[in-house]
């Protein structure tokens, strides 16, 4: 990382304006470095291949970890990739994007003997590049059942459904909203998490299994009925992402210099001059999980001078991992806990100020940090969407499914972050996804016997 | 620190670290770079007869097995015994041993197995001044084509032929080194001991093939399209050299004859091993030729140190100190009971102890401790094998305690005994 406060030819740049273009390609690299060959199997050989291994455990879509990190080990990374996705289709990007220091790492034994872990994610886009450079095939149709599935949504969930149910040799219409697919690995995740287009590389690469088509541009409920859908398929399966940010509940949040911190990202991502992007000063972000601190970061290496993440709780409640925080935090954030905001300061229609208090302490004390850009990112919730009379079972507004990710209306399925308890990992969509697709495999084939 | 000196069938160096007749040996500059660094002495590389020099090959002379961090593990060579003229060696090792008189220079030797032969380089190396000989009978590749080396070392009664000849035509102290390409290897030192050998050296390589290159389905590495096995050496054949050290070393017939031990010694540690079964001195060569000379610098302060750590004065204190713990299966003691015992905190849960057991052993690890994942033997099943200590990856974590006599063993039902009880005095052996 350069410093932003000046560029990379050491010139000074007006603090929270552009930086030069080097600076920008440096500040949205990808922010791993990847494995090479030799380093993969050093790293692959500290892998202690646990029995009933509990990094296999933690992951929510069950990739049989030591089984793939041997299979590097033996140079065999295009078995090893093999493995990696026939579990979660979408192991390029959990790889890349998973928050590992939670889940697989987490739950490495080499971190119960003072060590570090395997560098499982590191070792799992190792495997996952490799077979994509050589074009390694995994995947075959089986014959045509002569099913059609609808699926709403071309996020991981939706997509990982679709792959599964077309192995089966079902064929796929999905239905999506926006112009690319991909969701949030497209437009949500931070830019140097997926760099080189990633996102739809890997859709290429799901799709080349064939018997998909994907309808881009088109909302369920605006542009096709639900009721179509349930005409015109044998199953629906429901994948959509959360589209409606939560407000903060304060006067002014109309104001020019507020934003939702989803959109920004969303603009982000598909900017093709990140120059042209609107960057404050002095930026405040609300919000203690990994979409703030994934703007934090991302304004801050768009030249923002001052970057404060506000949390309404300490550190320990924050959703985004001590590592997230830490890396924010190294990048020059800094992290306001306890600071609870209860006014927006407008000055003509503009932000200017937000007033909070200090939550962990009695008595009614406020102070007032200035700032010229503010970014909501306290959570989404599922933008309702016109079903027609299909009526659900929800709570708080998202979709009560079993444990076949069933929903209450029969034919219907859903999964990923539009279901209730949902964790918003794209690794768990892809788990739910997969799923989804076998029990509706299960329930058309057994209706057909 | 204590004084390493040693003194090795009457022949004074600083220290009981020696190289081993070898690349590494094979000429003045190398040597004196050696001395320099501190080795104690040498084995000059094998000089052949007077006449034409022998030709090596100018491809691959090595192989490799490299751990996966490219560790070094096993080395295999095909070289041949020296390639320079007889007389610039026989020169150079006159100016060596002149500048370096308190070391060792002891030159190996491989000639065909004709009297007169011997008679003639016995005579040249004597003019040397050198210290000793070293009868190459162990070089496995090459050499061996050509009715010398191992094809002599492997007929106990062509070494000891040849022995006796060295020691009827010269004064000088004879080593005769043994290949471990043969069933068993008392039979040459043996063979050593009634020729009148002063010492045998062991092992010399092994006979190995390192592998087969996948891409081009050919064996690796190979000189153009074809390769030959070579002589294998390094960490790996460790093990082997001691078992065959301590063989020597515990057998009435070799009546301690002096040993000096060779085979995949790395470390002081090794050295020491080596020293504690039987070596009066270790000679190295893959160490050296993976690191460099100044490897040697270790050796002395760690085998020193240890042995002022063990209370003793000289090296001759620690040479043959384990040989009596070394017998032969029938002489353990079975009524000794020992079970494996897992420490929980330093268990990391691997699981490893548990599949090891479950798959291949005695299925005596169990997976749950109070409904959580844990690792815990079941005594009632455990033969104390050992498996899952070896493959437990935290050193420590899992031990074998032994049985108190009069306590229970839960797997027989059968009180610990104090009483040896070895497999010729057990009831169940009928064959006596």
């Amino acid at each position: 990382m350069t410093a932003l406060t000046s560029n990379s030819a050491g010139q000074s740049v007006p603090a929270g304006h552009r930086l030069s273009e080097a600076d920008y390609q440096t500040n949205f690299s990808d922010i791993h470095t990847p494995l090479d060959a030799r380093s993969a199997v050093v790293e692959a050989d500290r892998c202690y291949y646990c029995y009933g291994a509990p990094c296999q455990t933690a992951c929510p879509t069950d990739i049989d970890v030591p089984s793939f990190i041997r299979m590097i080990s033996e140079k065999n990374e295009v078995g090893a990739a093999g493995k990696i996705l026939s579990e979660n289709i979408m192991g390029g990007t959990c790889a890349r994007a998973c928050p590992v220091e939670t889940l697989c790492e987490d739950a490495c034994v080499r971190n119960t003997e003072d060590d570090r872990p395997i560098q499982i994610g590191l070792l799992q886009r190792f495997a996952t590049d490799r077979a994509s450079e050589l074009g390694a095939k995994f995947f075959t149709r089986k014959a045509a059942t002569g099913y059609s599935v609808a699926v709403v949504g071309a996020g991981p969930a939706g997509l990982s459904c679709a792959h599964r149910l077309a192995t089966l040799g079902h064929d796929v219409v999905i239905y999506e909203a926006q112009e690319k697919s991909g969701g949030l690995n497209e437009y949500g995740l931070a830019a140097y998490k997926m760099a080189g287009d990633y996102a739809q590389k890997e859709v290429e690469n799901i799709l080349s299994i064939g018997g998909i088509s994907i309808k881009h541009g088109t909302k369920v409920g605006k542009d096709v009925s639900f009721a179509e859908l349930q005409t015109n398929h044998d199953a629906v399966f429901m994948g959509v992402g959360l589209g409606t940010s939560k407000d903060i509940q304060l006067d002014g949040e109309d104001a020019s210099g507020v934003l939702n911190a989803v959109d920004y990202i969303h603009q982000l991502r598909q900017a093709k001059d990140l120059g042209q992007l609107p960057v404050g000063q002095d930026v405040v972000v609300i919000g203690g999980g990994m979409t703030a601190i994934d703007i934090a970061i991302q304004i801050k290496r768009l030249g923002a001078a001052n970057v404060t993440m506000a949390y309404r709780r300490g550190k320990e409640h924050m959703n985004a991992s001590i590592e997230e925080q830490e890396f924010a935090l190294n990048e020059g954030v800094h992290i306001a806990h306890w600071a609870k905001p209860v006014s927006l300061q407008i000055e003509q229609g503009t932000i200017t100020g937000v007033e909070f208090k200090k939550a962990n302490v009695e008595g009614n004390e406020t102070y007032i940090t200035p700032t010229d850009m503010l970014f909501k990112a306290i959570g989404q919730s599922l933008t309702p969407i016109n079903m027609g009379t299909t009526e659900f079972v929800k709570t708080s507004g998202k979709y009560d499914v079993d444990n076949e990710l069933r929903t209450s209306q029969l034919g219907i399925w859903a999964g990923g972050d539009c279901v209730s308890g949902s964790d918003d990992l794209a690794v768990s969509a892809v788990q739910d996804g997969k799923l989804a697709a076998l029990s509706i495999h299960k329930t058309l084939t057994q209706s057909q016997a | 620190m204590i004084d390493l000196k040693s003194n090795f069938i009457g022949i004074e160096t600083p220290n009981p670290f020696w190289l081993a007749s070898a690349p590494p040996t094979d000429k003045a500059y190398n040597v004196n770079r050696a001395f320099e660094a501190g080795w104690g002495g040498v084995m000059w590389k094998t000089l052949g007869e007077a006449g034409l020099p022998l030709v090596n090959v100018s491809g691959p002379r090595y192989g490799a097995w490299h751990g996966k961090d490219r560790t070094l593990m096993g080395l295999n060579n095909i070289e041949l015994i020296t390639d320079r003229d007889l007389e610039i060696n026989l020169a150079e090792i006159i100016q060596v041993k002149k500048d370096w008189p308190d070391r060792g220079v002891v030159v190996s030797l491989m000639v065909p197995c004709e009297e007169q032969a011997w008679i003639d380089i016995l005579r040249r190396v004597e003019d040397t001044g050198a210290d000793g000989i070293e009868l190459n009978f162990g070089c496995p590749h090459g050499m061996s084509e050509r009715g010398m080396g191992a094809a002599v070392g492997q007929v106990p009664e062509y070494v000891e032929m040849v022995a006796a000849w060295c020691k009827q035509y010269s004064d000088l102290p004879t080593i005769v080194k043994l290949t471990p390409n043969i069933t068993d290897i008392r039979t040459s030192a043996r063979g050593a001991v009634r020729g009148g050998a002063d010492a045998v050296s062991l092992i010399n390589t092994i006979n190995s093939v390192m592998g087969v290159d996948l891409n081009q389905l050919r064996m690796s590495p190979s000189v153009g399209q074809q390769g030959s096995h070579g002589g294998y050496c390094g960490p790996a054949v460790k093990p082997i050299a001691l078992h065959m050290l301590s063989e020597i070393a515990r057998d009435v017939e070799c009546n301690d004859i002096p040993i000096s031990g060779i085979g995949g010694i790395t470390d002081w540690r090794d050295a020491a091993e080596f020293m504690a079964l039987g070596a009066s001195n270790v000679q190295v060569c893959t160490a050296v030729m993976t690191y460099g000379f100044r490897i040697v610098e270790d050796m002395i302060d760690g085998l020193s140190r240890y042995l002022a750590d063990q209370g003793m004065t000289s090296v001759d204190q620690l040479i043959g100190a384990a040989v009596p713990t070394v017998t032969s299966w029938n002489k353990l003691d079975l009524n000794y009971v020992a079970k494996a015992q897992i420490d929980q905190d330093s268990c990391i849960k691997c699981g490893r102890c548990h599949i090891a057991c479950e798959d291949t052993s005695h299925q005596a690890i169990s997976t749950e401790i109070n409904g959580e994942r844990g690792f815990q033997v079941k005594d009632e099943d455990c033969v104390g094998c050992n498996l899952c200590v070896v493959v437990c990856p935290v050193e420590n974590c899992i031990t074998l305690r032994e049985l108190d006599t009069g306590e229970v063993d839960s797997r027989t039902g059968e009180l610990v005994s104090a009483n040896y009880q070895n497999w010729t005095q057990h009831p169940n052996n009928s064959v006596g």
